[in-house]
């Protein structure tokens, strides 16, 4: 390894260690969720349940298969689905109460969590050689502005404006601003500042792409190289992207995991028809009929009622 | 507001002074805001006697008003280690735990947030409560930045907090619909609840009921001759209204159904019509069934409390279906009975492998959905048997009700029991009107009463968690001239009538099968001039 001080410490250490953290950290917190069992069956369930064969079940949104559950939970992380629901509540004079659809934060959370999958994705084309002729698809398809030199893409400016509103959305509510915690802003902030740097580097700086990508591939093939042409404005955004990959797992950007383990949405609604098998499932003392009987035998007796002791 | 009325009573509330909410939370950040405490908001302490009975862990009296709360000396203790039992054993708890972005979809759909405005009351927050503590105590960033990553350490204050707010959920899961996650607030007001049992703080409302479900098979502590008198003066009311003396099986082995309602609807009207209309239909269809004192209630103060104790009260059902011999089980209306037996009741006390796939005696129909927990829905048996054309209705005889659903929590967001009562009560009355769209079905809104908390003392909490389901019953009581409210659940039949009463005066509270029970026409029936309300169903005469 020839690479010298700073570089060495903001472009190979520090990845390095986000990565383990990511990983390792993603790892252990899954498995921990998945080392508890889920005892009881407990879907939250909307629209008509499955029945009788007359009554039209809702099959999105109350799956009886686990083929429709897995349907359910897809629809939630692809499309964000239950935020599809939402509404604002709203007081008035009379009394009145009036709920209204509300459908700015899954317009905002779509905006960023997709064109954030679009970026990750077109950051494969520094990872992988060849690359892969998706990604140069995907980039195809992702161009916003035909103009200039290099283009700008679609994916960019909806990353910064979904998290820009979202941002604002948690600051000019009330309500909202009363719950968040600082765990809330960082992360935005954060990411922020990395949709911020990577567009300086693509747009403004006199980056060299092919020396950022055989840097790239050096420490993805774990043999670090020096390489000349590299920006300063680059290692900030490594850096950027390590603190987020090192901080993930210990957040509640745990969230994306979460959704597909959460029991209330990835259980098929029909523990009727099929048992469902608590692991732990404990021994209890029942009071029993016998019991019940010998407390009440006389009076039963004497009401006429049939007792299995006489 | 009047003199000599007390805050147990709804005329002690004043309809300005409730409506007067601001959803603008105040401007002290909630984890150094004091807790209110105060009469009208919270239920009285779980009494020595029905905790003792039930062996449930530092029974004491105790009283939510005082300094002291006489919690045992290694509470915190107790808390953190219940705490960690709770993460193993339920990986709902953990998930929850961890995932909330703290997006806020959640926050304005607590009926008790609409009707209060506490923001302690935002689904959101009221998670917080119990989360602030698991970063604390059981993650990394957590322990290593404490406050700075979200975390808060336990105190007394926070057990007060606790229980002043997981008492003002009703585990209705309507957040829970508009969650990207799922994360469900009744799962977690479980798991809080659990932790405060052990440090011996619960309400009386839950645990005597659950000591009485124990002892004597139903909450109301009925004994098995009381439940004989009680149900055979119910047949002479019918025979007094329809001329018709049914039957009443107790304890009847062999029979082909046990059925298994809430035993709340043999005492409080207006669920004692509901009751009567079980009779009547099952007589008419000529049913071979059973009731039976042993498990005589159908409603699970163990799902309020703890899964341990739902699963006592839950093992009757089957242990007397085994005994009596029965091939299926019929499960009467009732909201939270049905979450434990849809979701709870064969993983904890099945399998029912002594019993047959449900098949209706009448109809035919075979009941495969149900077919390993082996009970069936009342609202699915008669849905069957109208659609079937095996009762004859005169649904005229509903006619001066004009009457909407409300959809109970736990049936529609716990199981989707949608269609079923709907289709049955449009083939028994003719003037239905459905409420607003973002008021029913799976959004619908809870009673305020739910999950332990229909009792009295908390009066001002049940008038403002009933206030926004009160507000949509007005809507429709107004625009249509709504004056009954049907709905398949015994709790709402008890604080639906208090919240209408408040809220929407002048529509009254009814079960489905006291409507199937008005308009059926029984064999060998005088002329019916009166309702099973012994009101006339022609005003005029």
């Amino acid at each position: 390894m020839d690479v010298p001080g700073l570089c060495l410490f903001f472009g190979v250490i520090v990845p390095s260690l986000a990565v383990v953290s990511f990983f390792g950290g993603f790892a252990w917190k899954a498995i921990g969720w998945a080392r508890s069992p889920v005892p009881f069956h407990i879907p939250i369930t909307c629209g008509q349940q499955r029945s009788l064969p007359w009554i039209r079940s809702n099959r999105l949104d109350n799956p009886h298969t686990p083929m429709g559950a897995a349907l359910r939970v897809a629809l939630a992380v692809l499309l964000f689905r239950p935020l599809l629901r939402n509404t604002m509540t709203e007081i008035y004079a009379g009394p009145k109460l009036t709920y209204a659809p509300s459908r700015w934060l899954w317009l905002f959370a779509v905006m960023f969590h997709w064109s954030m999958l679009v970026i990750v994705l077109r950051h494969l084309r520094l990872f992988v050689e060849p690359v892969p002729a998706w990604v140069l698809t995907l980039q195809r398809f992702d161009r916003f502005f035909e103009v200039g030199h290099p283009v700008i893409h679609a994916s960019t400016v909806l990353f910064v404006l979904g998290l820009g509103l979202l941002l604002l959305r948690r600051l000019s509510s009330p309500q909202l601003r009363y719950i968040s915690i600082l765990n809330d802003y960082f992360p935005l902030f954060l990411l922020l500042g990395i949709g911020a740097t990577g567009t300086l580097l693509r747009h403004y700086s006199n980056s060299d792409a092919a020396a950022i990508k055989e840097f790239v591939m050096g420490l993805v093939t774990l043999s670090p190289l020096a390489v000349s042409g590299i920006p300063a404005l680059f290692y900030v955004h490594l850096f950027l992207v390590s603190v987020l990959l090192a901080y993930f797992p210990w957040s509640k950007l745990m969230h994306m995991p979460g959704v597909l383990m959460s029991p209330t949405l990835n259980l098929a609604n029909n523990s009727r028809a099929v048992r469902h098998v608590n692991p732990w499932n404990p021994p209890v003392g029942v009071h029993s009929y016998a019991e019940y009987e010998d407390e009440f035998r006389g009076r039963m007796i004497e009401a006429g009622l049939p007792v299995d002791k006489l | 507001m009047a003199v000599n009325v007390k805050p147990d009573q709804p005329e002690y509330y004043n309809h300005e002074q409730l409506t007067q909410i601001d959803y603008r939370p105040p401007a002290q950040a909630w984890e150094s805001r004091p807790v209110t405490i105060r009469p009208g908001s919270f239920l009285h302490p779980a009494k020595p006697k029905g905790a003792s009975s039930l062996g449930l862990p530092h029974p004491r009296q105790w009283s939510p008003m005082d300094e002291d709360w006489k919690l045992p000396a290694d509470w915190k203790e107790i808390i953190i280690t219940g705490m960690k039992e709770r993460l193993e054993k339920y990986r709902s708890f953990k998930i929850f735990m961890d995932t909330c972005v703290r997006c806020g979809a959640c926050a304005d759909k607590c009926h008790f947030f609409i009707g209060s405005g506490d923001p302690r009351n935002m689904p959101v927050l009221r998670a917080e409560l119990l989360r602030s503590i698991y970063r604390n105590d059981f993650t990394l960033t957590g322990r290593l930045l404490g406050t700075l990553a979200g975390g808060r350490e336990l105190t007394v204050d926070v057990i007060k907090e606790w229980f002043a707010y997981f008492y003002q959920c009703t585990e209705c899961r309507r957040c829970s619909v508009f969650c990207p996650f799922g994360i469900d607030t009744a799962e977690i007001t479980m798991m809080a609840r659990e932790l405060l049992q052990l440090v011996g703080v619960s309400v009386n409302w839950i645990i005597e009921p659950a000591a009485n479900c124990d002892r004597t098979g139903n909450h109301l502590g009925i004994q098995p001759h009381g439940m004989k008198d009680t149900l055979e003066f119910f047949a002479d009311e019918i025979e007094e209204l329809t001329g018709v003396r049914v039957n009443v099986p107790i304890n009847k082995k062999g029979a082909e159904i046990l059925f298994v309602t809430p035993s709340g609807d043999l005492l409080a009207d207006p669920g004692t019509y509901t009751c009567m209309g079980y009779l009547a239909l099952f007589h008419e269809i000529g049913l071979n069934y059973t009731w039976s004192t042993y498990a005589s209630e159908g409603g699970n103060f163990g799902l309020f409390s703890s899964a341990d104790l739902m699963k006592r009260l839950n093992a009757k059902i089957f242990a007397e279906a085994r005994r009596l011999g029965v091939r299926w089980i019929l499960g009467g209306e009732c909201g939270h009975m049905w979450r434990v037996v849809h979701q709870y009741m064969d993983t904890m006390n099945g399998p029912a492998d002594f019993l047959d796939v449900p098949v209706s005696p009448v109809t035919g129909t075979r009941f495969s959905h149900a077919r390993s927990t082996k009970m069936v829905h009342i609202a699915e048996f008669t849905a069957d048997l109208v659609k079937n054309g095996r009762l004859t209705l005169d649904a005229s005889r509903n006619d001066r009700l004009r009457v909407t659903f409300h959809d109970s929590c736990n049936p529609a967001r716990a199981m989707g029991l949608i269609e079923e009562p709907r289709a049955v009560l449009k083939s028994v009355c003719r003037n239905f009107f459905e409420m607003p769209e973002e008021t029913i079905r799976e959004k619908t809104l809870c009673c305020g009463g739910g999950a332990g908390l229909g009792a009295g003392e908390n009066m001002e909490v049940r008038l403002r968690g009933g206030m926004a389901r009160g507000l949509a019953v007005k809507h429709v009581r107004d625009a249509h001239g709504v004056n009954r409210l049907a709905t398949i659940c015994a709790i709402d039949r008890v604080t639906l009538t208090t919240v209408c009463d408040y809220w929407a005066p002048g529509v009254k509270v009814a079960g489905l099968h006291e409507l199937v029970a008005n308009a059926l026409v029984m064999k060998g029936q005088k002329k019916r001039t009166h309702d099973f309300r012994h009101e006339p169903l022609d005003p005029e005469s």
